[in-house]
């Protein structure tokens, strides 16, 4: 247990008598990235701003690196970096001299120069914050939760806003915080992020966590039905299918669980016939597919 | 390390336009506009040529632009867009960011108060007060405490930065008029100076006019104004330290 950075246990937030975190327990451990998963007003900020000691809880138990985030000091906060969700470029400072001053906030600062560099600022550096366009200013949040050289760091949403290929370098970046020993802790709303970086991930809503796991296990994805898809040739009649199936708009659906099988089944089939299936596609689902079920709300 | 603070606050204060012209050009504005209005005649109860008069009343308009307006829209605006919250999730203490602020306002106002001097004495002929200059210190630092601790705490009921302009300057523009910046007050109504008697923009000029004042002898403290601006530094502060929060307002529902 005492590799575990980050414990939880039972802990729950009310507001009036609406409960925002109804009872959870996490564990993060060291040097791994942690996706927290959740839909807004699922409790998810809720529980990283009591993470982070920005917010009291109601009760529950949580450790962060070994520390009530409520009563957290000086001490802890040198050991912590964090990247809010939004927060704008300190007003009237460059890149560097943004980077200067909180350098001086902590008692053992990264280098600076390395810093900016981590997060590709480098041709910016002289540059005021309020001049660098969107996704340059959340990579000067991820550099300003970095120059404390933390061992625990909070990524609120660190790629909202970003093109593709400036979300592909964040991701250089955060996985880079993995070489490095840190241990992260992600939020994200995109889905192909926790994928790509993820160690583990866990799920909230409604306030309770509904899964936990890696990116391949989290709702029990790895044992789901695979989606094989392909349109009905010309001639041919859904009714002859050796599988049932849904059919729409001429495209037809099967849900699978032995994905090997059956696509054998319909090849066979369909060479049976001197028919060709050139979109055949076989698709597990997606870390989204999983997600959305876990998250659907009762409606 | 509120030195540091100190240093990056006042860079980021100087490189902004609005801090500039509102703190360090207004008020020499003012200067020349009120003196040539009343033609450096002599004017005011101690009878003092008006750019006497005005060197000392636009100094404590300096030093409240600096401390106190600036200050309330730097800091809502901080404050509503996170750079606040950022810097509470480091180590630094929440003491070293507000005295390392405070210090920059102090100082700008110290600035100020020194090019407007220079001005008076140079363009108008205004006797610069020797022995007085420890009053003149003392009273604009304390007045530039005040007022800052009056900012923190008019930034508690302040929602957000788009508010925080107008609600500062219709509070202020009134009082520099009741207060014997921009007028002498012998002209207003007694009611109306009891009034500005109530209020610390009143007592900050009086100090500085009264430092100023080419009559006064000693150290030119006027023990009851800097009294009365202390109860109100007392009172922002309680306010402040029970309503301040590092966090946007605006956002959280």
């Amino acid at each position: 247990m005492d590799d575990a950075v980050i414990t939880v246990q039972a802990l729950s937030k009310r507001y009036g008598a609406v409960e925002a975190v109804a009872g959870i327990d996490l564990e993060v451990r060291r040097g791994e990235i942690f996706a927290f998963l959740g839909p807004n007003g699922a409790g998810k900020t809720t529980t990283v701003e009591i993470l982070e000691g920005f917010r009291r809880r109601s009760s529950g138990d949580v450790r962060v690196l070994g520390v009530d985030p409520e009563d957290a000091g000086a001490d802890w906060r040198n050991r912590v970096g964090t990247v809010l969700q939004e927060s704008a470029p300190e007003p009237g400072l460059t890149v560097r001299e943004c980077l200067q001053l909180y350098a001086g906030y902590y008692d053992t600062p990264r280098d600076i120069d390395e810093t900016i560099a981590i997060v590709g600022l480098a041709e910016k550096a002289e540059t005021l914050g309020e001049h660098l366009s969107g996704g340059q200013r959340r990579r000067l949040d991820v550099a300003l939760g970095l120059i404390g050289d933390p061992e625990l760091i909070f990524l609120d949403e660190p790629t909202t806003g970003f093109d593709p290929s400036a979300r592909r370098a964040a991701w250089g970046v955060i996985g880079g915080l993995r070489e490095l020993g840190k241990t992260v802790f992600l939020t994200t709303h995109y889905m192909d992020e926790a994928e790509n970086l993820a160690d583990r991930i866990a799920v909230i809503a409604d306030g309770r966590i509904v899964a936990e796991g890696t990116p391949r296990t989290l709702g029990g994805r790895e044992r789901m039905a695979a989606r094989i898809t392909f349109t009905l040739p010309a001639g041919a009649d859904a009714r002859e299918l050796p599988l049932s199936g849904a059919s729409a708009n001429g495209r037809v659906v099967i849900e699978s669980d032995r994905a090997l099988s059956d696509v054998k089944i319909i090849a066979d089939w369909a060479l049976a016939r001197g028919l060709d299936l050139p979109d055949l596609d076989v698709r597990r689902p997606s870390l989204e597919d999983v997600y959305l079920q876990l998250t659907r709300g009762p409606e | 390390m509120i030195l540091h603070q100190f240093r990056y606050d006042l860079m980021a204060f100087l490189r902004n336009r609005q801090s500039r012209f509102f703190t360090l050009v207004l008020p020499i504005l003012f200067l020349v506009i009120f003196v040539s209005v009343f033609g450096n005649h002599e004017i005011g109860p101690q009878n003092v040529k008006a750019s006497t008069y005005y060197v000392p009343g636009i100094a404590a308009l300096a030093v409240i632009a600096g401390s106190f307006v600036n200050l309330v829209i730097s800091v809502t605006a901080q404050r509503e867009s996170g750079v606040l919250k950022r810097r509470r999730a480091t180590p630094v203490p929440a003491w070293v960011l507000i005295a390392g602020r405070a210090l920059t306002a102090i100082a700008v106002a110290l600035v100020v108060m020194t090019i407007l001097l220079l001005i008076g004495r140079f363009a108008y002929g205004v006797k610069l007060p020797t022995s007085t200059i420890p009053g003149v210190v003392l009273t604009a630092v304390v007045g530039a405490v005040t007022f800052c601790c009056l900012g923190y705490a008019l930034t508690t009921v302040i929602k957000d930065e788009d508010a925080a302009q107008p609600t500062v300057q219709a509070l202020i523009l009134p009082l520099y008029f009741i207060s014997g910046i921009f007028i002498p007050n012998v002209n207003l109504p007694t009611w109306l100076r009891d009034v500005a008697e109530v209020f610390p923009v009143q007592h900050l000029a009086d100090g500085l006019h009264h430092a100023f004042d080419p009559a006064t002898h000693g150290a030119g403290l006027v023990w009851s104004d800097i009294g009365v601006l202390v109860l109100w530094a007392a009172a922002g502060l309680v306010v402040a330290l029970w309503r301040f929060t590092w966090t946007p307002v605006a956002a959280t529902g």
